[in-house]
């Protein structure tokens, strides 16, 4: 046997050892060949095409049946929750809107939600900035769901759902990009509000976007809803129950896909979600498929939100200002697009350098200082795509955060691989994981 | 908590006149009865259930609408076990735990944060164990809330808070061979400074800020 540093092979108490780390198949083949052993380990990513970013994956396999299935994760860790603490709490909503990269304004909302708890601000937050928090989020939800099936069916094999779901994703982005002035990492959601109201005729577009959406959605719906190979690599795979969920403290599709209707909108609405008409999409096949099922459905029930939304900016009842009153509290600054980019509105620089010496000193002390928040705990938890995402912030009384923590709901969700997977088939696994839809952004944190 | 100075960059010859300032920031001390909402009817449950309660249950804070249960850390296991399984409390699910370094607070320097959830009664509270930097064990939780055993890898691996029967604790998000515990208070965050036209611009924590 010649040395290949592409699969050597060493001599351990356990047996012969084969690390295959590339190189010609063939070889790997008859070096594995020459044992009677079909006991293998896998090291499946960080960087592989089918994990759903940088998630690496450690299987021990038995022939093509997973005995063990282990996560390795941190790969795309970045330290948000301590530099959180070097900024002001306006700045911290920069930061969190990079964590779960694909639900930006559920983490900010979850942020600002909590800020607002230990400002005791949460009732004076205008009726209107709730209604575009809303809003947004539920047009979040679509585009993540629409990542999700995109990547889960391209996992899959189902090329075809993938270019459908980045398809739709771009109208929805385009919304954003209309509303906050980027397609991702926004910083559109602020403690007391929102940065700024949606701009002239944005209702107009976004109601075409939602009619748009009703007829493009239906392609992946009848693409693989009842598909006979989407249906045999979905069906029954990945299971796990409602005893199992709750011990793992997990939430979202995965939760509902035992038939638990546990919707933190409908169980423990925040943002006024208790006026919104909208169904909690269950599913009783605690697979893979219902999953699926669940986050088909999950965006028609979105865009009845949106619809509900937008009815509600044009109606006279919701208009006002989109920030607390609270001059202490709320951002001074008013953004307008000009020809050389975003940036301050003209009016607004006219009236600090024009006429008013108290607009400035506020606009100076709340952006070189920010404000101070009461000494405190609060946690807030919001439903985002993929489950139960909480902030949790403890404040010294200062004006940065002591303590920034996100419970990410991939995080804790991921820990659930290894229930799923194991004894399944090695493609299973990959299924599996799908219906799982990690965000590693949110799980590194 | 106490606060030294409105701003200013530590250490530095900070001539603005505020450098002096002490100001203190007490955060919400123990509540009495009645606690208001549903925290009366858990409290009550869990007195009922558990004989050791007064010698368990260190402080109960209602303050912003939550009710936090500080407890002792030897007791966090009984508590944990009768908080799940008593029909009354039925906390079924445990939604993670989260460190709190608070160097100041001499023998209980590292606060761990559980924050539970009901799903049969839809109710939250949130436990909250304190115990000492020179001596920093925990009784692991996930013999009883399966889901928390990354969780608990993280807050060993950003405080350095020892979980005691833990399945496996080791480092999850940092790099197995990291020194130190990065969200510690004493960690520092580190950075360059950056050249900017000139001028340096240092890192974020070591520039003149207001706290």
């Amino acid at each position: 046997m010649t040395f290949d540093p592409y699969a050597s092979s060493r001599e351990t108490t356990e047996g012969t050892i084969y690390s295959v780390t590339g190189g010609d198949w063939d070889d790997v083949v008859t070096e594995i060949g020459s044992t009677k052993e079909e006991h293998v380990v896998v090291n499946m990513g960080p960087q592989h095409p089918s994990t759903h970013g940088v998630l690496r994956l450690i299987l021990e396999l038995e022939g093509e049946t997973v005995n063990e299935a282990r996560c390795g994760i941190g790969y795309l860790h970045t330290g948000i929750e301590k530099n959180a603490e070097y900024r002001n709490w306006t700045q911290g909503v920069t930061f969190v809107t990079r964590m779960d990269y694909l639900s930006p304004f559920f983490n900010e909302t979850a942020y600002c939600l909590a800020v607002e708890k230990l400002l005791g601000i949460t009732d004076q937050v205008p009726a209107r900035a709730s209604v575009i928090r809303v809003m947004m989020m539920e047009l979040n939800r679509i585009s993540s769901h629409l990542v999700a099936l995109a990547t889960g069916g391209m996992e899959l094999g189902a090329l075809s759902a993938m270019i459908f779901g980045f398809r739709e994703r771009e109208l929805v982005l385009d919304i954003f990009e209309l509303v906050t002035g980027l397609r991702m990492n926004s910083a559109y959601v602020r403690p007391g509000g929102v940065a700024q109201d949606i701009p002239e005729g944005a209702t107009e577009k976004i109601r075409e976007t939602v009619s748009q959406l009703r007829k493009n959605l239906k392609d992946t719906e009848k693409l693989l809803v009842g598909n006979s190979i989407w249906l045999a690599r979905t069906d029954g795979v990945g299971y796990l129950d409602l005893a199992g969920c709750t011990a793992l403290g997990i939430t979202g599709p995965i939760l509902r896909s035992t038939g638990l209707p546990w919707d933190l909108r409908k169980t423990q609405p925040y943002c006024g979600y208790e006026t919104y008409e909208f169904d909690v999409v269950t599913a009783q096949s605690c697979d893979v498929y219902g999953r699926f099922l669940i986050r088909i459905y999950e965006m028609g029930q979105s865009l009845r939100i949106v619809e509900q939304c937008v009815e509600r900016l044009d109606s006279p009842e919701y208009q006002g200002p989109v920030m607390v009153e609270d001059k202490k509290i709320g951002w001074p600054a008013q953004l307008s697009l000009g020809s050389d980019g975003l940036g301050n509105s003209l009016e607004h620089i006219r009236e600090i350098m024009g006429t008013s010496m108290e607009s400035l000193i506020h606009h100076f002390k709340l952006v070189t200082e920010g404000f101070r928040v009461p000494a405190g705990q609060a946690y807030a938890a919001v439903e985002s795509p993929r489950g139960e995402l909480g902030a949790q912030l403890i404040s010294d009384g200062g004006t940065k955060p002591y303590r920034v923590h996100f419970r990410d709901p991939s995080f804790n969700n991921l820990q659930a691989t290894a229930a799923m997977c194991e004894g399944s088939q090695i493609a299973d696994v990959i299924a599996a994981v799908a219906s799982i839809d990690p965000v590693m952004g949110g799980v590194d944190r | 908590m106490t606060q030294q100075g409105m701003f200013g960059a530590p250490g530095s010859g900070d001539t603005s006149g505020y450098g002096g300032l002490v100001h203190s920031n007490a955060t919400p001390g123990s509540s009495s009865r009645p606690f208001g909402s549903y925290f009366d009817d858990v409290v009550d449950s869990l007195e009922r259930a558990y004989p050791a309660f007064s010698d368990a249950i260190e402080k109960i804070v209602i303050d912003r609408g939550e009710l936090t249960i500080h407890i002792r850390a030897s007791r966090l296991q009984e508590v944990a076990k009768i908080l799940r399984d008593e029909a009354s409390l039925r906390f079924e699910m445990c939604l993670g735990v989260s460190g709190a370094h608070y160097p100041a607070e001499t023998g209980r320097e590292l606060h761990a944060i559980f924050p539970l959830l009901s799903l049969t009664h839809n109710r939250r509270i949130r436990l909250e164990v304190s115990i000492p930097d020179a001596n920093p064990h925990l009784p692991s939780v996930v013999s009883i809330w399966a889901g928390n055993n990354w969780h608990e890898r993280e807050t060993f691996d950003m405080f350095g808070i020892i979980f005691d029967g833990h399945p496996g604790l080791t480092r999850i998000l940092m790099p197995d061979d990291w020194a130190g515990h990065p969200q510690r208070k004493d960690y520092a965050l580190g950075g360059i400074p950056v050249e900017y036209k000139g001028a340096t611009v240092p890192p974020p924590s070591e520039r003149r800020a207001y706290r």
